[in-house]
């Protein structure tokens, strides 16, 4: 088998992947299996939903480091690893210098301040019997943080922070909008200065012109107040405006990581490809972007693949996608800090290429019925195939 | 196209029209008051051609939808205005002669397909059954059929899965067998509400280009309602922009994107990341927040929240309700705003200028 195309210069993925500078948040190995019982009087364990399966990443201070990829891939367990709601099944965290992987949350006082979460849902993330004053002191309160001005004088400071009218101190959650819950959210998360925000989809419940308001507001949070973020989220435009690094999850595993335009201009990995030309923009004339479109969906994470998890779905798929796990690594042509887990990568570009890569069946057969110029490539729609033609054919030419 | 400039009311005049809609008003009465859901929407459509309906979550869009269908007979809601599909008037059917033409006439593709699937029955029953509501054949042929409609639509296996129930299925083959149920009687118009809302991005656009692929093999109308621009853009011929159950923007998918004329299409526009934009500019959101459809703003509905009321001499965006006219230069392409063409082209220009600057 050809490896043309493939991986002559590897660097191995470490926690310091970012480039020099100390990491505020570092992750590796991290793996959270959920355990899958049945019996009624003795469970046993029948397998696992392997949720998040082995990744590394690291968040310098002040950074944001983007998140994205498919409904089920991880993103949300990786956000409640890191924030230690959930308990990882193997890896490690150290934030800020502090290995706190198994550390009881009574005993991370500090990291905990340090590091705050705010939540999708913006209606069921607040106490509705609380006022918004008594949501966003409370952690100040657990903490035992006494400012200088008193509890109600900062949170007052807070809301006006977070674009709120600071009367609005008395007030319950249901009287607010869910653009102004999802402030009262952040306030509250800002209440403990923290260094370090997972946000998992903070926006995605909110309204198109709602949404812009709450992005330009943990904007400037980062820009004057040097937070970072874990900027988790679907919307693949949102996380490019967000985020300055961008992980691509797919089935519990990091496939590509880089600098935003490494990943948004110069992709290497087919799923990074794919997704990007999923993503239907408003601009009639948006430009020369290449069309792919992948048949069914998502496998299950609890019998992923061998191989390339990305395999069952990849148009460039050969054996070795089958037998060997591609290593997260920087593939010759990717500058610094951009890793790209792939056997066969694609080329470094967006732009349209020859052919459409149209996978899915039913597009196949209803495009080559009505004679569209752009031919449908592979029209195979079984689940499992191991290889399609397509460029294998290329790289055997090259050998 | 034939974009209704006014509302009109009955003229006797039956329209040439595939799909004309005059003056559509839904209300509901409430304890809170009276919900103007819909309050004079009129738009027009071809057959083979496709209907964007954008606007923000409760602007009416759904609500527009059930009516065409003629889902609010029979609910407290009241209905009035004319919907003429293909030469029959649909608000004055009974219930009865409506359900004749549900599924064979027009039919409908939810956002969750799995609370419009009934989870009781096979996939492959409920498609043979709508099939059977308007066809004279045998329970086998209806499944043969089903079968056939499931291969259509890019079920793998279907001649397997025609026999299982809507959870056995994932997200994106729900959304699938749904359109298949929807298509079985080859409807001549398809409403499609948010049909990709809960999908993720590579499913969405695997089934965005399945309704574009059918339509022109079936040469149907399509109305996609969203409140995505990236997905109109996509697949829409004419975009009819909603604000507060009222329409404020209307003319075909270029115009509109291209050469947006209302205050608001601005903002939803710029307030819209994309993948290509200058990532160091800020966007440029609304202010507030969608109005309350119990007691609209007075005047333009949208004038609390738009940046540029002050252009409007003596205060008219707050006392007087703008008219849809015609854009200089283009009669199909209409707007609802009091601003001077003068005005909009200095607005434009400073906004050329900075977004310029910030690149
Ligand atoms: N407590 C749990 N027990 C079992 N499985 C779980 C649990 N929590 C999550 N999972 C599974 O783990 C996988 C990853 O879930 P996760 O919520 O992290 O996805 P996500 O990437 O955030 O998706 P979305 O975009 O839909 O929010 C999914 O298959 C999910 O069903
Ligand atoms: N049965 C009903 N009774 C009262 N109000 C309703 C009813 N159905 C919808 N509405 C209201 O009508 C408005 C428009 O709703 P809808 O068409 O669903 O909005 P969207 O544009 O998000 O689809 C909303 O304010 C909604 O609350
Ligand atoms: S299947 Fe092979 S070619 Fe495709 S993404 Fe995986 S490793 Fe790369
Ligand atoms: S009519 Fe006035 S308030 Fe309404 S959009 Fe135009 S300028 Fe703004
Ligand atoms: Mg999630
Ligand atoms: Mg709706």
């Amino acid at each position: 088998m050809s490896t043309t195309e493939s991986i002559p210069e590897q660097k191995p993925a470490s926690a310091a992947q970012s480039g020099g500078g100390e990491n505020l948040l570092e992750v590796n190995g991290l793996q959270m299996h959920f355990p899958i019982r049945q019996g009624i009087l003795f469970q046993r364990q029948i397998g696992a939903v392997r949720a998040v399966d082995g990744i590394d990443f690291a968040v310098k201070p002040g950074e944001s480091l983007g998140l994205v990829g498919e409904s089920g891939c991880g993103k949300s367990t990786t956000g409640r690893l890191v924030t230690r709601l959930l308990e990882p099944t193997a890896g490690s965290i150290r934030f800020d210098g502090e290995d706190i992987t198994h550390k009881p949350v009574t005993k991370m006082r500090t990291a905990r301040q340090q590091l705050q979460m705010i939540f999708q849902d913006p209606y069921s993330s607040l106490n509705p019997r609380h006022t918004v004053g008594t949501i966003i002191e409370t952690p100040m309160r657990l903490n035992g943080i006494n400012p200088e001005q008193g509890h109600k004088k900062r949170a007052q400071e807070l809301l006006e922070i977070v674009g709120l009218n600071p009367e609005h101190y008395n007030r319950y959650p249901n009287e607010f909008s869910g653009g102004q819950r999802q402030r009262i959210g952040i306030a509250r998360a800002l209440a403990l200065k923290p260094k370090l925000i997972v946000a998992d989809e903070p926006v995605s419940a909110l309204d198109v012109s709602i949404q812009a308001q709450v992005v330009n507001l943990l904007q400037s949070l980062q820009e004057e107040m040097g937070i970072a973020f874990l900027f988790i989220a679907h919307d693949l435009a949102v996380v490019r405006h967000f985020s300055q690094r961008v992980a691509v999850m797919y089935l519990g595993k990091i496939v590509e990581v880089g600098n935003r335009e490494d990943i948004y201009a110069r992709p290497r990995h087919p799923y990074t490809h794919a997704l990007l030309s999923a993503v239907p923009e408003a601009d009639p004339d948006g430009g020369d972007r290449e069309r792919i479109r992948l048949a069914g969906d998502v496998p299950s994470p609890i019998n992923p693949p061998s191989g390339c998890r990305f395999r069952t779905r990849c148009w460039k798929a050969q054996e070795k996608c089958a037998t060997e796990e591609p290593p997260l690594v920087q593939i010759s042509g990717n500058s610094a800090g951009h890793l790209t887990a792939c056997h066969f990568p694609e080329e470094p570009s967006i732009t349209s290429r020859d052919e459409d890569v149209v996978l899915d069946p039913a597009l196949a057969a209803l495009e080559e019925s009505a004679g569209s110029g752009a031919a449908a490539e592979s029209s195979t729609g079984e689940a499992d195939k191991a290889a399609t033609p397509e460029k294998s054919e290329k790289a055997t030419d090259k050998d | 196209m034939a974009i209704e400039l006014s509302p009109q009311t009955a003229d006797g005049t039956v329209p040439s029209t595939f799909l004309d809609v005059r003056d559509l008003r839904v209300h509901f009465p409430t304890e809170d008051g009276l919900v103007k859901s819909v309050d004079g929407v009129s738009f027009a459509l071809e057959k083979g051609k496709t209907l964007g309906i954008v606007g923000e979550s409760g602007s009416g869009k759904s609500v527009t939808s059930l009516a065409l269908l003629g889902l609010h007979k029979g609910t407290r809601a009241q209905v009035s205005g004319e919907v003429w599909l293909d030469g029959n008037e649909l608000v004055g059917l009974s219930e009865a002669e409506m359900r004749a033409l549900r599924g064979e006439k027009v039919s409908m593709i939810f956002q969750d397909p799995l609370s419009a699937l009934h989870p009781f029955y096979t996939v492959g029953n409920q498609i043979a059954e709508a099939y059977m509501v308007h066809h004279k054949v045998s329970k086998k042929e209806a499944k043969e059929r089903a079968v056939e409609m499931l291969k259509r639509v890019g079920i793998p296996q279907p001649d397997r899965r025609v026999s299982d129930y809507p959870h056995q299925f994932s997200g994106g083959m729900r959304q699938r067998a749904m359109i298949a149920m929807s298509l079985v009687c080859n409807p001549e118009l398809l409403i499609a509400d948010e049909p990709t809302t809960a999908l993720d991005v590579t499913v969405q656009a695997q089934i965005l280009d399945l309704i574009a692929d059918l339509q022109e093999e079936y040469g149907s109308a399509v109305i996609i309602i969203t409140h995505d621009l990236g997905v109109v853009s996509q697949v829409a011929d004419d975009i009819l922009v909603m604000y507060g159950g009222r329409r404020i923007e209307y003319g075909s998918a270029r115009e509109v994107l291209k050469h947006p004329e209302h205050p608001y299409t601005w903002g939803l526009l710029q307030s819209m990341p994309s993948l290509t934009g200058d990532v160091h500019a800020k966007l440029n959101p609304i202010k507030g927040t969608p109005p309350s459809l119990i007691n609209l703003p007075s005047g333009c509905a949208f004038n609390p929240r738009c940046a540029f009321k002050d252009r409007v001499p003596d205060g008219r965006c707050t006392t007087e309700r703008p008219e849809l006219r015609p854009m200089a230069g283009n009669e199909k392409h209409i707007a609802a705003c009091h601003l001077a063409d003068e005005e909009k082209a200095e607005i434009r220009g400073t906004r050329d200028k900075t977004d310029r600057l910030a690149k």
